[in-house]
């Protein structure tokens, strides 16, 4: 993986858009497992991770647009205001884009620190919009977005290796 | 395939930025209406019903393992519980008998003074689809909805006391609002002294809060908190809370007063939704503006 020769082939990986959509349906279902009590504060964000790996990845195929209409489905199953999530996740779209170009530079590890801003930022967002309306804010929600951003890694990883071509992977 | 390097200059539509500025803005648009109207019910309901299936899947796993988690009990263990049960229920029964002679007393009682009869609720039994979705709201879901007649406004309960509320109903799903939610407040009335109160959630499942009561109000530690019946969401009588712990500081004009929930607001998994509350009269306007004291505070449904 952090053989510099094959750090710009990990990035044209093919992605077909089923395996696309497939992974933000499980990353959706993964948020929609029932988490309880200290599960639910440590809890990554599944959704929000998997849409970053795209908008770095595929930043033209995953933009802001899907990131929005995700949110939505979020926001319902949550029942969280319409918007809520739309509007994080948004903005996690528009970091990943940001940053698309510069994480092929990158290790994991530097990947890592490259986006634990952009996934604070989203979470930020949704905790401001809930402080704004409901006047407090459950600290214990940020953890949750320190697990997301350990997550960055293992991740990617197995996104990567689930996009690699089935023949190729046993001469690498 | 396509290279995320390549240069297009025109069939890229507008930039990112551009993107992020509509959709930032369409997000809050939407949360404005969200807030403030009820526009958008029917939108969710809507998304709800493409959503549930999703939810009812995922959530099986936890429904199957609690199902097999059932079916391999030790033979023990059921003897046990058996046995228990039985002496429980031999002691239930008899304090029925006095209960029923009680009630009849009581129907007496009322009848001769004239006063509206306290009604039996009919009852549905659902079970929770979901807890606690959400870190900031703690919320259930429960797994009848619209067509079982659920409305918003409902009382939640299990075997203990209030749960909670009902506050939305989607097609085949309800919304509850815990009592220890952050803004829901349950009229209330100490059952030793009659005294009455409002309690609050504290956004803490373990805990509720006993405001606005002066220092020299009449509450004791182990005091069990009943519902008042006097907002008419709510019916008389059903156990809310327990106060655990009272600190009066002679600083404040307010003692600061701690309880507990008395139903298992996050252990059940199966709860009962009443139904058919009677109708208040309506309350006269002009009054209300006068007598606001705070006691028939309530969450609207």
């Amino acid at each position: 993986m952090s053989e510099p020769l094959l750090k710009d082939q990990e990035f044209l990986l093919p992605a077909s858009n089923t395996f696309l959509v497939l992974s933000l349906l499980i990353a959706l279902l993964l948020n929609w497992l029932p988490w309880h009590g200290i599960g639910l504060a440590l809890r990554p964000d599944f959704v929000a991770l998997v849409l970053l790996y795209w908008c770095t990845h595929r930043p033209y195929r995953v933009g802001i647009g899907i990131a929005w209409m995700m949110g939505m489905f979020a926001d319902v199953a949550d029942a969280s205001l319409f918007g809520q999530h739309a509007l994080a996740y948004a903005v996690l779209a528009f970091g990943g884009i940001a940053l698309h170009r510069r994480m092929m530079m990158f290790d994991l590890r530097q990947q890592t620190l490259q986006i634990a801003p952009v996934m604070l930022l989203a979470y930020l967002v949704y905790a401001v919009v809930h402080w704004q309306l409901h006047g407090y804010v459950a600290w214990s929600y940020f953890m949750g977005c320190g697990v997301s951003i350990l997550l960055w890694a293992p991740l990617t990883m197995l996104l990567q290796a689930l996009r690699r071509p089935r023949a190729t992977s046993g001469h690498l | 395939m396509e290279h995320t390097q390549s240069f297009r200059f025109f069939n890229r539509g507008p930039t990112p930025a551009v993107r992020l500025v509509f959709f930032a803005l369409l997000s809050l648009l939407l949360l404005f209406v969200d807030a403030r109207y009820q526009y958008l019910e029917t939108v969710r309901k809507m998304v709800s019903v493409f959503v549930y299936p999703l939810q009812r899947i995922v959530t099986a796993p936890s429904v199957l393992w609690h199902q097999a988690d059932e079916f391999f009990v030790l033979q023990r263990n059921l003897i046990r519980d058996n046995a228990g049960l039985r002496q429980q229920h031999t002691i239930d029964s008899s304090q029925l008998q006095q209960t029923q002679v009680l009630q009849a007393e009581n129907q007496h009682l009322r009848q001769l003074l004239a006063v509206q009869q306290r009604a039996d609720y009919p009852m549905q039994l659902a079970e929770i689809v979901y807890t606690e979705r959400d870190i900031f709201k703690r919320k259930l879901f429960l797994d009848k909805g619209g067509q079982a007649n659920v409305q918003a406004g409902q009382v939640v309960m299990d075997d203990g006391g209030v749960v909670g509320q009902i506050t939305r109903v989607y097609p085949w799903l309800s919304e509850v609002t815990l009592i220890t939610d952050k803004d829901h407040a349950v009229p209330v009335q100490v059952l030793r002294s009659g005294l009455r109160a409002v309690v609050f959630g504290s956004g803490d499942t373990r805990e509720l809060a006993l405001r606005y009561m002066p220092i020299s109000s009449d509450i004791q530690q182990g005091d069990t908190l009943v519902t008042s019946g006097i907002d008419g969401t709510y019916p008389p009588g059903l156990p809310v809370a327990r106060v655990i712990r009272i600190e009066r500081d002679p600083a404040y004009p307010f003692a600061r007063i701690l309880c507990t929930p008395i139903a298992g607001v996050d252990k059940q998994r199966q709860l009962l939704i009443l139904s058919g509350l009677p109708k208040l009269p309506e309350r006269p306007e002009a009054v209300a503006e006068t007598v606001k004291s705070g006691k028939g505070r309530r969450r609207k449904p």
